[in-house]
This record gives structure tokens, sequence and C-alpha cells, in this order.
């Protein structure tokens, strides 16, 4: 059973997060679409980085507490699920403060946003100098 | 490059992403910072048990030395990375699909121009 310690803890992060979707409504596991495109730059960016890491010998894993599976380009299957589980835990986190808190993360539809949050605006009002019309 | 100096390009990398290249601006949100001021301590749990049973360990020579909840400090700033681009493609995308229109555009009509 050692060998399934780390994907025991990913699952555990998945368990622990999924009463967000259905007591908060937080809507991620809802937009598959949304979370998909989401997941996909980060995980081309950070499995790349794991890659790097790995050849560079700037971690390891230990194989005992590991499945041995390993499905592409001899990352560990755990690593490449650590990349998709983390980042939905944390989108599930975002929608839940959102949901219990009201406050905007900055993806309302134009006209939505309370106010107040945050200025919009960031050019400046106008570019013509007072005082030098003729 | 060692893993502190490339945890210190991700963090940069990813600022940029969210202010500059995505324009998403989660990072002046108080409704970001809330959820990662959660996310951390689920990161802090997590991240000790898989550094603290040494699933995962780490070349000295890679990293400064000190360490957080069994971690290198490295991987707090791997952990931000890794859930400031998530959540900053979440929005990009967010605002893609709800016809949203990044901040940039909101005020750009001219006086007499198309609103």
């Amino acid at each position: 059973m050692r060998h399934l310690t780390y994907l025991v803890v990913l699952a555990a992060c998945l368990i622990g997060t999924a009463p967000l979707e259905v007591i908060l409504r937080t809507r991620v596991y809802a937009r598959p679409v949304r979370l998909l495109l989401t997941l996909l730059p980060v995980g081309v960016v950070f499995t790349g980085w794991d890659v790097y890491a790995i050849s560079r010998r700037h971690w390891g894993y230990d194989r005992a507490q590991m499945s041995g599976v390993r499905p592409v380009g001899g990352l560990p299957l755990e690593e490449l699920l650590f990349f998709l589980v983390v980042p939905v835990c944390a989108v599930l986190t975002l929608e839940a403060v959102r949901a219990v808190k009201g406050w905007p993360v900055g993806d309302e539809p134009a006209g939505d946003e309370p106010a107040g949050d945050e200025p919009v605006r960031d050019e400046p009002a106008g570019d013509i100098p007072a005082g030098d019309s003729p | 490059m060692s893993y502190t100096a490339l945890a210190a390009v991700g963090v940069a990398a990813t600022v940029l992403l969210d202010l500059a290249v995505l324009r998403t601006r989660v990072l002046v949100r108080k409704a970001f910072w809330v959820a990662y001021a959660i996310i951390i301590v689920f990161q802090l749990i997590t991240n000790g048990v898989l550094t603290g049973l040494a699933i995962v360990t780490y070349d000295p020579r890679a990293i400064l030395g000190p360490r957080f909840v069994y971690a290198p400090v490295e991987d707090l700033l791997f952990g931000f990375a890794l859930v400031t681009q998530t959540l900053s493609w979440w929005v990009y995308w967010g605002r893609r699909l709800n016809g949203a229109k990044p901040a940039r555009h909101r005020f750009k009509g001219q006086p007499g121009g198309p609103s």
C-alpha cells in the first residue's frame, strides 16, 4: 500500500474540495471547457518545469511511495496529476470565496462589476493639455 | 539554473503574465488574496506530507537551505506561481467565454466615436 501514498495525498485534495462544488455551487466542474482551457497552459508550463528540474536533479522521488506508472516522457503519473489537481483546488477555492463574499474576480460581464473594488480605468482620462488652446 | 533562481524567475513571469500579458489583474483583487491565504494553508499541509514523508526529495545544491514545514522555501514561490497562473488563466477564459471585455478596452471609446 505504501506505493499509493502520493496518490492518496492527491485524492485527499480532490475529496476535500469537492463539497465546495455542491454546497457553495462554485460551478467549476460544471464549466469543463473553461476548466480545461485553464489546465492546459498551466499543465504545459509546470510539467515542463518538472521535467527540467528532474533532469537537473533539483528534486527527485521515492519510487517506493509511488505507483511506478510513467505515462508520458518518463514523468511519474503522480506528478502529472499534481499539476491538474492543485489547479482545480485553487480554482474551487477562488470560486468559493466569490460565492461566500460576492467579491468580483475580474471576469464579470461589463457593467456587472460592483464599484469600489478596483479602479478599472488604467489610462489617463484625457491627453489634451489644458490652457494651450488659442 | 538552480531551483532558487528558477523559482524567482517563475514568480516574476507570473506577475508579468497576470498584469501585462493576460491583463487579468487577479493580483490586485481581494478575492484572490483571500483565496490564496486559504490555499497556502492546505499547500503547506500537502507539501509538508510529500516532503516530510520524503516522497519528494531535493538536492541540497539546488536550494538555499531554509525549510518551512519540511519543504524548501523555494516551494512557496513555486506554489505561488502555480496557483496565480492558474487563477489568471481561469479569469482570462471566463472573460472570453462570458463576453466580458478586458479592462483596457472598457474606456477606449473616443468622444464622437462608437461607444
